[in-house]
């Protein structure tokens, strides 16, 4: 009911507009597109004076003309691509059109959002790259453009695709390498490039494993250095928990990593045993003093 | 009273009822465009959960008024609650320079048939199609000099902020 009410109100707005139009003469001449930031002209017919209006969104232009002349603009007049409504009033008449000003072809800029910033090493597709291609007069390139994409790290060769804009962006997915490190992530079209860099970090520890050695009347625990599944080496802080359970009770400590590795002492109880954690890893159990 | 006197007298209330009605329905549509949202079950890369299409979708055409409002009184503070950006800068050049000539355009949009085309891997951005109808009429010192219907397809991308999204990129390219 609401669209037919708004196409019937729609349909006498065209109906008046008609009328309006047809009071009009014809004769104005416009191109169909015009590329941003070109030089371009309109041509009208008749004589006397006029006032030209270029209208839209984007951009809003006035000029006295003469009828029946050329009317120049010049390169950069007009540089915000979209749809532009043409008015000529003159004394006698209106003349109205509309063209479209679409980007230029020359891509001179990149918007590139790279996600995330730090990430662990060894994640299938885990980094993402979008990129959304602009012109000089920052219009969207609506034209399909090729977009490269490279990520170069620490180690090992890059990884690259090419991928073509659709609407104006691309986007890509990578693998962060196995080697931690900063990495250069890269998106280029033509000339224009933009980089970002994205710190590939330690994953979770992969394997944990601690030693136990008597110290007076304590136990000495001490892991081996922690490192992920890439062998590279857990960062300096992360928790380390050891506990401690003898005749029904428990003790337990977290120690953060230090150069690698984490060390504490217990109270060495007779057939007490002892295991090792850290995130999600168990490590080994250790059982002091069997009787 | 005859039956047939009842049934005037019935016919003469209804239409009283009715007229208002028609009236506000008139008002109403003339103001609400035409909605219409495509499916959205291609959009991409990452998945689009409807909560965040209806943000979106209600955001894009709430930036509409406010665009129609700001090119309509010339006042280029209307567009920060919904344009951010490149978007809100060349709006903005629009409106100076239209306050700077005398001239003022209302944009009056009618129908909306919203495509949401792209939703970046991070959530950062969102891209939609939007083929539109709509009114506008220019004056020049205040006084009409065309009013015309147009229809074009808009290119809009837009990115969330604190609380709402925000257009960013908003561009007219031909059909």
């Amino acid at each position: 009911m609401k669209l037919r009410i708004t196409s019937l109100l729609g349909g006498l707005i065209v109906l008046a507009l008609g009328q309006f139009t047809l009071a009009q003469t014809g004769g104005l001449r416009l191109p169909k597109t015009v590329e941003a930031g070109t030089a371009f002209s309109i041509q009208s017919a008749g004589s006397g004076k006029a006032v030209l209006y270029i209208v839209g969104p984007g951009q809003v232009l006035r000029r006295d003309v003469q009828l029946g002349e050329m009317t120049s603009f010049a390169p950069g007049d007009l540089h915000n691509a979209g749809h532009y409504v043409v008015v000529l009033v003159g004394d006698s008449a209106t003349e109205n059109g509309a063209f479209d000003v679409t980007a230029a072809h020359q891509p001179t800029a990149l918007s590139f959002i790279a996600k995330p910033s730090r990430l662990p090493v060894d994640l299938h597709d885990g980094i993402s790259g979008v990129a959304y291609v602009f012109d000089t007069f920052q219009n969207l390139v609506l034209q399909p453009t090729q977009v490269s994409f490279q990520l170069s790290g620490v180690a090992g060769a890059p990884q690259t695709r090419t991928v073509l804009t659709r609407n104006g962006v691309a986007w890509t997915k990578m693998n962060s390498a196995s080697k931690e490190g900063a990495a250069q992530f890269e998106a280029r079209t033509g000339s224009v490039a933009d980089k970002r860099v994205i710190q590939q970090v330690p994953g979770d520890p992969c394997r944990l494993r601690m030693n136990v050695r008597p110290s007076g009347q304590r136990l000495a625990l001490e892991t081996e250095p922690v490192r992920d599944c890439s062998g590279n080496a857990v960062p300096d802080g992360t928790i380390v928990t050891f506990t401690e359970m003898y005749n029904g009770g428990e003790a337990t400590v977290d120690v953060p990593l230090k150069r690698g590795v984490a060390k504490t002492e217990m109270p060495a109880y007779k057939g007490a045993t002892i295991s090792v954690a850290t995130g999600v890893v168990m490590g080994n159990e250790i059982h002091w003093g069997k009787e | 009273m005859t039956r047939t006197a009842w049934q005037r007298r019935a016919i003469f209330k209804l239409f009283l009822i009715a007229c208002p009605v028609l009236a506000a329905l008139i008002v109403f549509a003339s103001d609400q465009p035409a909605v219409r949202v495509e499916p959205t079950d291609s959009v991409g890369p990452r998945v689009l959960e409807k909560q965040t299409e209806t943000a979106v979708v209600r955001d894009y055409l709430k930036a509409w008024q406010s665009m129609s409002t700001a090119l309509g009184q010339n006042r280029a503070d209307l567009l920060n609650a919904d344009f951010v950006g490149t978007a809100k800068e060349k709006l903005a050049d629009t409106i100076r320079e239209q306050a700077k000539l005398g001239i003022q355009t209302h944009y009056q949009d009618r129908s909306h048939d919203v495509q949401l085309v792209f939703y970046s891997p991070e959530g950062l951005s969102i891209q939609l199609v939007d083929t539109v109808e709509y009114d506008v009429q220019l004056l020049d010192q205040e006084k009409l000099q065309t009013a015309q219907h147009v229809r074009a397809r808009y290119v809009a991308v837009l990115t969330p902020t604190e609380v709402q999204w925000k257009v960013r990129v908003f561009q007219a390219e031909p059909q």
